[in-house]
C-alpha cells in the first residue's frame, strides 16, 4: 500500500530524512519509534504533503500512485489521513461543518454522492458514542478550547468518519491519561481490517499495549535503523535508543 | 525545489485575485447636469426636485459652509486629490416625470442589471417579504410593499417623495443628527444630495418586514450623494438593510452619503450594510471612493441603535458609523467586517458617545487584509461627565492574508466619568498555514478552506445580520477574497 524508497527531505535548510525506506502493506500496523529530532514527525508531515518540507530525493508510492506528485488535499482524498500531534484550533468554524466538508470532498473525488446533513449527523453521533464524546462537541468550533485529550479524541473521531486506507497517527498518545488512551486505542482498533493500514508514531511503548503493531521500527538520524516486532518496543523502553545506534556501528 | 508539491501559497494568491464579477455598465440614457459645482448647481438640483424653500435654504447654507472647509487628511488613506468641479452632481434615468407606477413599467434593461447582480427584484421581494427601494444612480425607480407598510403606518419611501409628502417630518429631523456642517463630506452631501431613503416608524409599531435599499452607481463621473433618514418613534422598532454593488469603471468615483438615525424612547433601530462597490483592479486602478457619514442618536430612554456592516468593496473607505447615547439606559452597538484586498484602503470604525446614565456600547470589529491592502480600525469611546454607570466593551481583531498587507488599530478613549467601565481587547493573526494545512489534510480544497477560516473569523458579526442576508454576506466575502469568505 505504501512504499517509501530512499526518501530524503529537508526543512528550514536542514536535512532531516536521509534515505528512509519503509514498506507498509494493507492490514498491517507499523509503529515508528525514535529519539527526539530523529525525523518521526517530519516523515508524517512529508507524507501528508506539507509544503515547508522539501523532498530532496527518493520516491513514495501510495496505492500505486506517485504520492509526492499529489497536492496535500488529493493525498487526503486518496485515503491518507494524518492524525496531528498538535491539532490546530480554527475559531468560529464548526467541528461538524468541517468534518462534513471533508467527508464530502472525499466522496466527491470518488464519484460518490454527497452525504446530506441528516445522514451525516446520524453517522457522527454513532462515532462520537464510540469515542465517548459528549454531544456538546457538535456545536463547538474546530478544536476551539479543547483540552489536549479532547483534541486527540477529535482526531480519531475524524479518522473514523473519513475511514482512510492509511492512517498516520503522530504521537496521538502524548498527553493522554490512561482512560483516554484506552478510548483512543479502541477507536483505532475498530478501524483495523485487511484493507487498511496504520502507522503509529510514538515515543512510548505504552500505546502498543493497546494497539498491537505487526512491526516496530527505530528511526534515528533520518533513517530506519532497526526493525522488529513488539518485543523491540519493550526492549527500547528498557534500554533506551542509544544501543540501537551503537549496534549499527558495530 | 525538490519534489514537494506546492499548493497553498499559490492557491491562496489565485483565490484572492479573482476578478470583480459585477463589472458592467447598463446602457440607459442619463439626464445629467454638466460637471461643476456652484450655487446655481445647488439651486438647479433643488428646482429639479421641486423642493420647498426651507430645504433650498438648508442646502445653500451647507454649501456656503462647505466652501470654508478643508478636505480631511487624518485618515490612513492615500489618493490623488478629487477635483470637485469635474463631477456631475445630478443624474437621473430619463424622464423622471413619468416615473413607473409598477415594476412592469420599469426599463427592462434596468431589471436585467439587477438580475445580473443576483437581485431578482420581484421574486426576491415577494418571496422574502422584503420591501426594496431600488436606487439607480440618483432617483428611485421602484418601490415595493409600500401598501403593506402603509397599513402598519410605516412610511418608507424615497427621500424626494418624503420631501413632497411629509415635509414637516423632514424639516423636524433632517440634520439633527449629522448637522449640515458636520464635516467636509457631510457638508458636500447636504448641499447636493439627490435622493435616498426615508423611514418613519410611528409610536409602538414594529415594522412588519426588513427594509432594504440597493444602491448602484452607474453613470460615468456621477458622484452619488445619498441621504437617508430613519426615525423610530417611541417604542417602535425597525431593521434596515443597505446593499451595494457598482459596475467596473476606470475612473474613480466619489460616493459621499449621509445616514441619520433617530431613536426615541424605547425604540430600536438595526441598520445593516453589505457593501460591494468596485474596489479597483489588482493594480489599484479605478474603484469607488466611499466617504460616508453615518450616525445614530439614541435620543430617548432605553433606546437602542445597532450598526452591522460588511465592507468588501470600494478603493477607499472612510466610514465611522456612530452612536450618540443621549437617553438614559440607551444602547449602541457596532459590528463590522471590513475586507481589503489588492490596493484597497479601508479606514473604518465607530464612535460611541456616552451622554446619558447607564448607557452601554459594544464594538466588535473584524478586519481582513490581503494583497497590498491597508486596513485601519479607528474607534472613539467617549464618556461624558454625566454618564454615570456607562459601560463599553471593544474587541478588534485583524486577520492578515499574505505578507504585503497591513492592519492598524487606533482606539481612542476619553473617559470623563470615574464610574464608567471601558474594556478593550485586540488581536492580530495571520491566516495560519497550520489551519490551512489542517483543512487540506482533511481533503478540503484551499479555496473552501480559506472561506471556512475567514467565515469562522467573522462569525460573531454575521450572526448579527438579518438571517436572509447573512448568506449573501458570506458570498460577498468569498467573491472579494475570492472565493470565499464565508
Amino acid at each position: 500500500m505504501l512504499k517509501i524508497a530512499d526518501l530524503c527531505a529537508r526543512v528550514a535548510g536542514k536535512d532531516i530524512l536521509k534515505g528512509l525506506n519503509l514498506e507498509v502493506k494493507a492490514g498491517e500496523v507499523h509503529a515508528i519509534m525514535g529519539p527526539n529530532g530523529s525525523g518521526k514527525s517530519t516523515l508524517a508531515q512529508v507524507l501528508a504533503g506539507r509544503e515547508d518540507y522539501t523532498v530532496t530525493g527518493g520516491t513514495v508510492t501510495f496505492a500505486g500512485r506517485d504520492l509526492l506528485a499529489l497536492p496535500a488535499e488529493e493525498r487526503a482524498r486518496a485515503g491518507l489521513f494524518l492524525g496531528f500531534q498538535y491539532p490546530v484550533e480554527i475559531p468560529g468554524v464548526n467541528n461538524v461543518y468541517l468534518l462534513k466538508a471533508a467527508l464530502n470532498a472525499k466522496r466527491k473525488a470518488a464519484g460518490k454522492p454527497e452525504v446530506d446533513a441528516y445522514d451525516f449527523l446520524a453517522l457522527i453521533k454513532q462515532k462520537m458514542k464510540l469515542m465517548q464524546m459528549s454531544e456538546s462537541f457538535l456545536s463547538r468550533g474546530v478544536n476551539e478550547g479543547f483540552s489536549g485529550g479532547e483534541k486527540k479524541r477529535n482526531e480519531i473521531l475524524q479518522m473514523l468518519v473519513l475511514e482512510p486506507q492509511l492512517a498516520i497517527l503522530d504521537e496521538t498518545d502524548s498527553g493522554l491519561d490512561i482512560d483516554a488512551l484506552k478510548v483512543v486505542s479502541m477507536g483505532v482498533n475498530s478501524l483495523r481490517d485487511q484493507s487498511r493500514a496504520v502507522v503509529l508514531v510514538t515515543h512510548y511503548q505504552r500505546l502498543l499495549e493497546y494497539i498491537v503493531p505487526d512491526y516496530v521500527h527505530v528511526l534515528s538520524g533520518g533513517r530506519i535503523l532497526k526493525t522488529g516486532d513488539r518485543s523491540l518496543a519493550l526492549e527500547l523502553e528498557r534500554r533506551g535508543y542509544d544501543w540501537v545506534a551503537e549496534s549499527q556501528v558495530a | 525545489m525538490g519534489r514537494s508539491v506546492s499548493t497553498k501559497s499559490q492557491d491562496v494568491e489565485d483565490l484572492i485575485n479573482q476578478k470583480y464579477r459585477h463589472g458592467f455598465v447598463t446602457d440607459i440614457q442619463s439626464d445629467s447636469l454638466p460637471p461643476g459645482l456652484d450655487e446655481d448647481v445647488v439651486r438647479a438640483i433643488s428646482r429639479k426636485k421641486n423642493e420647498p424653500q426651507f430645504l433650498l435654504d438648508w442646502r445653500l447654507k451647507a454649501f456656503r459652509h462647505w466652501l470654508t472647509m478643508r478636505e480631511p487628511d487624518w485618515a490612513q488613506v492615500h489618493y490623488t486629490p478629487i477635483d470637485y468641479q469635474d463631477i456631475s452632481y445630478y443624474s437621473a434615468p430619463r424622464a423622471p416625470e413619468n416615473a413607473p407606477k409598477s415594476l412592469d413599467e420599469v426599463d427592462p434593461k434596468l431589471l436585467e442589471t439587477y438580475a445580473k447582480l443576483g437581485i431578482p427584484l420581484h421574486e426576491r421581494a415577494r418571496l422574502a417579504g422584503v420591501a426594496v427601494d431600488a436606487v439607480f444612480d440618483s432617483v428611485s425607480v421602484a418601490t415595493t410593499f409600500k401598501d403593506k407598510l402603509g397599513k402598519a403606518g410605516v412610511i418608507f419611501c424615497s427621500f424626494s417623495d418624503a420631501v413632497r409628502e411629509h415635509p414637516q417630518l423632514i424639516e423636524r429631523y433632517l440634520g439633527t443628527v449629522v448637522p449640515a456642517g458636520d464635516n467636509f463630506f457631510a457638508a458636500l452631501n447636504s448641499a447636493v444630495f439627490s435622493d435616498g431613503s426615508f423611514v418613519y416608524v410611528p409610536p409602538g409599531v414594529r415594522c412588519p418586514m426588513e427594509l432594504s435599499t440597493y444602491f448602484r452607481i452607474n453613470a460615468a463621473k456621477t458622484g452619488q450623494f445619498e441621504r437617508t433618514l430613519i426615525i423610530a418613534a417611541e417604542g417602535a422598532s425597525v431593521s434596515y438593510l443597505e446593499g451595494c454593488t457598482a459596475p467596473m469603471r476606470d475612473e474613480n468615483q466619489l460616493h459621499a452619503a449621509v445616514v441619520e438615525l433617530v431613536a426615541l424612547d424605547d425604540a430600536r433601530i438595526k441598520y445593516s450594510t453589505v457593501q460591494n462597490w468596485y474596489p479597483g483592479d489588482e493594480n489599484g486602478r479605478g474603484g469607488i471612493y466611499n466617504f460616508v457619514t453615518k450616525r445614530g442618536e439614541c435620543r430617548g430612554r432605553n433606546s437602542k441603535i445597532s450598526w452591522t456592516q460588511v465592507e468588501t468593496g470600494s478603493a477607499i473607505t472612510w466610514k465611522y458609523p456612530s452612536c450618540v447615547l443621549k437617553g438614559d439606559g440607551s444602547v449602541g452597538e457596532f459590528y463590522s467586517v471590513a475586507v481589503a484586498n489588492n490596493y484597497q484602503q479601508a479606514d473604518t470604525g465607530t464612535k460611541m458617545i456616552h451622554i446619558g446614565r447607564n448607557t452601554k456600547s459594544t464594538i466588535v470589529s473584524k478586519g481582513i487584509s490581503a494583497g497590498h491592502a491597508e486596513n485601519t480600525y479607528r474607534g472613539l469611546v467617549k464618556i461624558l461627565p454625566g454618564a454615570d454607570g456607562a459601560r463599553n466593551f471593544t474587541q478588534c481583531d485583524s486577520l492578515l492574508m499574505g505578507s504585503s498587507c497591513a492592519a492598524h488599530t487606533f482606539p481612542y478613549m476619553e473617559v470623563k466619568n470615574p464610574n464608567a467601565t471601558v474594556e478593550h481587547e485586540a488581536s492580530t493573526s495571520r491566516i495560519g498555514e497550520d489551519q490551512l494545512f489542517y483543512c487540506l489534510q482533511r481533503g478540503i480544497s484551499a479555496e473552501d478552506a480559506v472561506n471556512m477560516i475567514v467565515s469562522g473569523f467573522c462569525k460573531v458579526v454575521f450572526k448579527e445580520l438579518p438571517m436572509e442576508f447573512a448568506v449573501e454576506a458570506q458570498n460577498l466575502l468569498s467573491v472579494s477574497l475570492e472565493g470565499a469568505v464565508g
